[in-house]
């Protein structure tokens, strides 16, 4: 049943050895913008959810999502939603065996980071 | 058995065989709301803003609303699946079986909700 030396072995270095990296961040970033995506979602369902009820329950929820709080959430979401689609297509990349070596992955990195910013602002200005 | 490790007991058995569909699956809705996100997100926010009339008016044509329903369908099978490698990386035991489960009914009762609203509003 149980491992009788657990807890006596070394362990592999874990994140408080690790130095920050640009790499290892824009991992866990991924991550966290994936996951973070679902109050949004939550949201734009409650929404839809709302409108096919009645203009009552629209109202409350439209004044809601549209609100400066509804409006903070949905731009950080559409900033994270960018990121979180330009880290997935650098996964799509390192999935057939390219860019993975460190400099090119790096500057993929910046290339996410950059790039969700200018998609960000470009939405806003549209949207 | 109290006497082997964990190490012990996993040598000789090979990999566990499985976990490829996982992968595949996650490939698959990541292409495909490659697709979709751009659509949405600049319909969808077209939309947004609009009184209840230009709501119901936008959601009855065909094009803005099979792309809400496609995006939420296949956003949520992709968040399904992602997220249960999350909560297997940080959860462990009965928690973790607890919490996967949790999180997928949350992600497929999401999803009904909003298909079910889409379509309501669609016709």
């Amino acid at each position: 049943m149980a491992d009788v030396n657990r807890g006596n072995r070394p362990l592999s270095p874990h994140l408080s050895i690790y130095r920050p990296q640009l790499t290892s961040m824009t991992s866990i970033l991924t991550r966290i913008t994936g996951n973070a995506m679902l109050i949004a979602a939550l949201l734009i369902v409650w929404w839809f959810l709302a409108a096919a009820t009645s203009q009552a329950y629209f109202d409350t929820v439209n004044g809601f999502v549209t609100s400066w709080f509804g409006d903070l959430i949905l731009f950080f979401s559409v900033l994270g939603l960018w990121y979180h689609t330009l880290a997935g297509v650098r996964h799509l990349i390192w999935d057939n065996g390219y860019a993975l070596d460190i400099p090119t992955a790096e500057k993929l990195g910046w290339a996410c980071i950059g790039g969700a910013v200018v998609l960000t602002i470009l939405t806003v200005l549209i949207v | 058995m109290a006497f082997l490790t964990d190490r012990k007991r996993a040598m000789g058995l090979g990999s566990a065989k499985t976990g490829t569909a996982h992968f595949w699956a996650m490939k698959v809705s990541s292409v495909a709301l490659l697709i979709l996100i751009p659509l949405f997100v600049f319909t969808f926010g077209a939309a947004l803003g609009g009184t209840y009339e230009d709501i119901l008016a936008y959601y009855s044509r065909p094009f803005p609303a099979i792309i809400a329903a496609l995006t939420l369908a296949v956003g949520f099978k992709h968040f399904n699946d992602g997220v249960q490698v999350l909560i297997e990386d940080y959860v462990h035991g009965i928690a973790q079986k607890i919490t996967i489960i949790l999180m997928t009914c949350l992600s497929y009762g999401a999803a009904a909700v909003g298909i079910f609203a889409i379509a309501k509003l669609a016709f």
